[in-house]
């Protein structure tokens, strides 16, 4: 083990023991996370099933187009990110920053643009609440619409909030040479985190924006 | 054995607040849980006093409704998610499951501490919301109450419950961890003790129900907060998806609060018999049974909210079936005592009283999943007997149990015996006089959350104050003994009850790193006689 | 009522069902309960430790009979109280045909209780002995739940559903009548009383009273109001009749099988009737464009009821629903 004693915490034997107790920790966190959009998901799944018109027109007012850009951005993100933690596996420490500056750029460029499309909805009086406005006669169902609009694609900007805020902390551990091909468990496990939340909008974006849609 | 006259153990490795309040033992993080769930066992209990003594009559003439509304509310939002559900985890499992496995510690020290301190954060924040007004919605926070109709501060107490479910969330993801990566060399999972079967089983429930109720709550918050519809029968919402996605967590967290007490009466049965237990693989199996089952099971809790006959069926059916695995663990608990050679200290007695106490709440369980009889019990003081012989008797028992059996090792004390006794007797009568009338007086009908009530209730409620008062007093006893045994109780060995087990192989209190050398374990969990090293 | 009570008293026909279940579950909890008990002082007054201190217990694993035994019997135990129990829900969720029907209408804090005949009453209901009743509920505000332990049912009351409740009581005499689900301030004043009467005496009682139902300038019985408000709303112009190009006709209509534009079928019962007043396109019939307005807020759910009942009244044979009452 050429690994430095000073990496292994000492409640572990090892390096080993110590890299697949985080990996495992950060499985099993993200089991959590699972279920806790497992919740949002299914009272969506419910109230489409009742609603399926309603839930169709609302759709209609969010756009496909943006949403599709911001689908790839994301795709984009966890290329690099996938490129950072491969450069970590290597000892690359360049790499590594690259990698993960990249993703945070990507990252931003999706908070950015959920933003704009949040500006967006409060200047067509789409937010839920006593501003709410729709015209037609699935006024209700859409507003409860957009109440899960928010709520999930919300929770789902906390999360890539932190993931940022997670993988500036990594990038500040590489670019100090913390890293080495024989200890980069957190990159990795900071990965495994930004593919999950990447997966979650592959979910919320064809639900939210493409279903029923014409 | 060294030879100093103190040697170096967790408590006096270093001193000073901050040595605490940064610490990343997981001995020193349970005795920091240990001080702040006893702190929110006594608010809860200060609300229970207060319920109990307005129903001595049947007017409503001590306090207000909304008064009495918030008192049944806090009392129940304290005592689950501040007390029950961290007690015996967050304190013993914290403090024991490294010990008895083997390891120097959590698999994660620095997330252990930030789940003690996200406890904190959510304890303020519902301390907040009472201390500014209280909150009105029974525990349950059922919609549209606790979205539309409610003045009270329901946000700030979402907002509390929602932290803190993450500090469970954090404990049960350390221990699954720790379980599946720190165990000792030849510590085969059927060589674990029943304890720490018990706690992966309850970690899983953590895990995987927390996050649900978390968004639940956060979907109740964000309703209340930016008026969104979610649950809002006006725009079409269902309230009754609420309940759903209540109960999909908070079934489960029944099983978190009564697994572990099961987890210390194998560890305290096995201890007062000196044998084996009986059907070990069945005791464990059973566990991750329950956990299963759990959580199939929440719709019973709305048989008569108007969901569909079938989903009761279904839900009926699974409920008897949840109950199976309970039983096999009575059963085996009470064999083992066959050919034991057995003694009866404080620890024996409150898991003999959990047994009884836990019997009939779990025979009770099975009224309730019974379809038929349940529309007539269902929200009578029937449940309410039925869920505190399991969450009171069952869980705090076993709690109490656990304190006893574990006092040694955590402070290096022994108590009064005597009076230990004596406060588990008190707990046994005073619980049973206190809710055993409210069985007769669900099925005579009257409703839970009632302020005031029709005369005809009055001889049992009077009945049921009595016993409250002989179980605060159970409960007020131990915490005098348990207070002065830390400066006046003789010297605990590292093994006063020749137990089994790794816990009582390192002197008591534990030093810092736990073991001096990585123990081997080439033996089943409760194997006695012991071996002369281990008969300290 | 007796100033203590131990057991409550049994007065209706399903009453008896829930208490013969409730006696055998208690017979073997009992037998269980007591089993265990015995067990575990026998064994620990047999085993205790006796003067030597290093006594230990015998080396005993367990037993896989026993284990099988002590999963099996119980679980056989479980599913005869399933069943039994199962039954008597079944029996409590299918109202008889015969039923005589009343509305309940729940709101903080009170019980809004309407005969289809015309008479109203808050917190009170007045029924005959010996016939099947039917409630059918909803709530204004938040859940209730209507609960007459006497009778041994309950059902919750849900803001947006309708729920179904039914009983025979077989007792003259007066119940409690209970909230049962926890919905506020003055959740434990939300009680009434229940009064079994013979039938001559409750004819009586129904006709006696000049207050009819009053809801503003509105009197009469559900189905009058339910007219009124057919006309006052609107509802006319575009259902009145035979169908037209703006609505179809409601003649017949309640418990017909409904195409949806969609291609979905559904039944036109009391919630698809409620839904399509409150938000008629949510369930668009087939060939007709989503041009009724909403009376979301326009109409209370005691009103909502009445034109459902007016809307029910519509017969080939009646179409204008002026049947006799009853």
């Amino acid at each position: 083990m050429s690994s430095s004693p000073t990496n292994v915490a000492h409640q572990f034997d090892d390096a080993v023991q110590q890299r697949a107790a985080s990996t495992l920790g950060m499985w099993v966190f993200l089991v959590t996370e699972m279920m806790m959009f497992g919740g949002l998901f299914a009272a969506y799944v419910l109230y489409r099933s009742m609603y399926a018109e309603g839930f169709a027109e609302a759709s209609n007012h969010l756009d496909a187009m943006v949403g599709a850009m911001n689908t790839l951005v994301l795709l984009g993100s966890s290329l690099t990110m996938a490129l950072a933690v491969r450069s970590a596996q290597l000892g690359a420490r360049a790499g590594t920053v690259a990698g993960l500056l990249a993703t945070i750029v990507l990252g931003c460029v999706f908070l950015g643009v959920k933003a704009y499309e949040y500006g967006h909805k409060f200047e067509e009086h789409l937010v839920p609440g006593p501003f709410f406005i729709f015209a037609g006669s699935q006024a209700k169902p859409a507003e409860l619409f957009f109440s899960l609009y928010f709520a999930m694609t919300g929770l789902h900007a906390l999360h890539m909030v932190i993931g940022v805020a997670v993988l500036g902390t990594l990038t500040w551990m590489a670019a100090r040479n913390r890293f080495s091909a024989d200890y980069h468990t957190p990159v990795e496990i900071g990965g495994l985190y930004w593919h999950f939340v990447d997966i979650v909008w592959i979910y919320l974006f064809p639900l939210l924006y493409l279903l029923g849609r014409h | 054995m060294e030879a100093n006259e103190t040697p170096t153990h967790y408590l006096n490795a270093d001193y000073g607040l901050k040595s605490w309040l940064l610490t990343r033992d997981h001995k020193r993080i349970a005795i920091l849980y240990l001080i702040s769930i006893t702190l929110m066992f006594l608010l809860g209990s200060f609300f229970a006093v207060l319920i109990r003594l307005e129903l001595l009559t049947p007017q409503g003439d001590l306090v207000q409704a909304d008064t009495y509304n918030k008192l049944f509310t806090m009392h129940g939002i304290v005592m689950i998610f501040f007390f029950l559900v961290p007690s015996i985890p967050a304190v013993f499992g914290n403090f024991l499951l490294p010990l008895m496995i083997g390891a120097r510690d959590l698999a994660f020290p620095r997330l252990n501490l930030l789940s003690w301190y996200v406890y904190v954060v959510g304890a303020a924040f519902t301390l907040w919301a009472v201390l500014t007004g209280g909150v009105d919605t029974g525990w349950t926070f059922y919609t549209p109450y606790s979205t539309t109709a409610s003045h009270t501060k329901v946000l700030t107490t979402a907002i509390g419950i929602f932290i803190t479910g993450f500090s469970s969330i954090l404990t049960g993801l350390n221990f699954i961890v720790t379980i599946h990566k720190m165990r000792a060399p030849g510590l085969t999972w059927f060589r674990l003790p029943l304890f720490v079967w018990a706690h992966y089983a309850t970690s899983l429930i953590m895990i995987l129900g927390t996050p649900v109720i978390a968004i639940t709550i956060f979907l109740v918050g964000i309703e209340r907060a930016f008026q969104l519809g979610i649950f809002d029968p006006a725009l079409g919402g269902d309230p009754i998806l609420f309940q759903h996605l209540f109960w999909f967590y908070s079934h489960p967290a029944v099983y978190i609060m009564i697994l572990p007490s099961m987890g210390v009466v194998s560890e305290v049965i096995t201890c007062f018999s000196r044998k084996r237990i009986f059907g070990y693989e069945f005791v464990a199996i059973s566990s991750l049974a329950i956990a299963l089952f759990g959580f199939l099971v929440w719709g019973h809790h709305m048989f008569t909210s108007t969901q569909s006959v079938y989903a009761a069926l279904i839900f009926s059916i699974l409920s008897f079936a949840v109950a199976i695995p309970s039983a096999v663990k009575v059963f085996n608990w009470t064999a083992t005592l066959y050919r034991g050679s057995i003694s009866f200290e404080a620890p024996m007695l409150f898991a003999l009283g959990f047994i009884g106490l836990f019997t009939i709440g779990g025979l009770t369980g099975l009224f309730l999943a019974a379809l038929g009889l349940d529309v007539h019990v269902h929200d009578t003081y029937f449940v309410v007997a039925h869920f505190h012989y399991i969450m009171v008797g069952g869980a705090l028992m076993g709690y109490l149990g656990a304190v006893h059996f574990w006092w040694p090792k955590m402070t290096g004390r022994m108590y009064s015996e005597w009076a230990a006794r004596v406060s588990a007797v008190l707990v046994f009568v005073g619980f049973n006089l206190t809710f055993f009338p409210q069985f007769v007086l669900g099925y005579l009908g009257m409703p839970r959350r009632y302020h005031a009530y029709p005369d005809e209730f009055q001889v049992l409620n009077v009945m049921s104050t009595t016993g409250a008062s002989i179980l605060g007093i159970g409960y007020l006893v131990p915490l005098c003994y348990l207070t002065w045994s830390l400066w006046r109780g003789a010297a605990a060995t590292a093994n006063p009850w020749r137990a089994a087990g790794l816990e009582w192989q390192v002197p008591s209190p534990p030093p810092t790193e736990n073991f001096e050398q990585t123990p081997i374990v080439t033996e089943e969990a409760y194997t006695y006689p012991l071996k002369e090293a281990e008969v300290v | 009522m007796p100033q203590t009570a131990l057991f409550p008293e049994n007065a209706s026909t399903i009453a008896g069902q829930v208490d013969a279940l409730f006696f055998f579950m208690i017979a073997v909890s009992a037998f269980f309960g007591l089993l265990i008990a015995a067990l575990v002082v026998y064994l620990s007054v047999r085993y205790r430790r006796r003067g030597d201190a290093n006594a230990v217990g015998a080396a005993v694993h367990g037993s896989l009979k026993l284990e099988i035994a002590w999963t099996a019997i119980p679980f056989l135990i479980a599913m005869v109280m399933f069943y039994w129990g199962a039954s008597v829900y079944m029996t409590m969720a299918r109202p008889p045909d015969d039923a005589h029907e009343i509305f309940v209408v729940g709101k903080q804090w009170m019980w809004k209780l309407q005969h289809l005949e015309g008479r109203r009453e808050i917190n009170e209901l007045h029924i005959p002995v010996g016939q099947p009743i039917k409630l059918t509920m909803t709530s204004e505000d938040v859940i209730h739940s209507f609960f007459i332990p006497a009778f041994r049912i309950k059902s919750d009351v849900v803001p947006g559903r309708y729920s179904t409740l039914w009983f025979e009581p077989t007792k003259v005499g007066t119940y409690h009548l209970f909230c049962a689900e926890y919905c506020g301030t003055e959740h434990s004043l939300m009680i009434g009383k229940v009064v079994v009467m013979e039938p001559s005496e409750f004819q009586a009682w129904l006709s006696e009273s000049p207050h009819h139902v009053t809801r503003g300038a509105l009197s009469g019985s559900p189905r009058e109001i339910g007219r009124e408000l057919f006309t006052q709303k609107g509802c006319i112009t575009c259902h009145k009749g035979a169908s037209g190009i703006m609505g179809p006709s409601l003649t017949g209509v309640f418990g017909r099988e409904r195409k949806l534009s969609d291609g979905r079928t559904v039944v036109a019962d009391l919630a698809y009737l409620r839904e399509s007043i409150l938000a008629p396109q949510a369930k668009l019939l087939d060939g007709y464009q989503p041009v009724m307005p909403t009376f979301q807020g326009q109409i209370d759910e005691d009103g909502i009821l009445a034109l459902i009942e007016y809307i029910k009244s519509l017969r080939e044979d009646d179409p204008d629903g002026e049947g006799s009452e009853g």
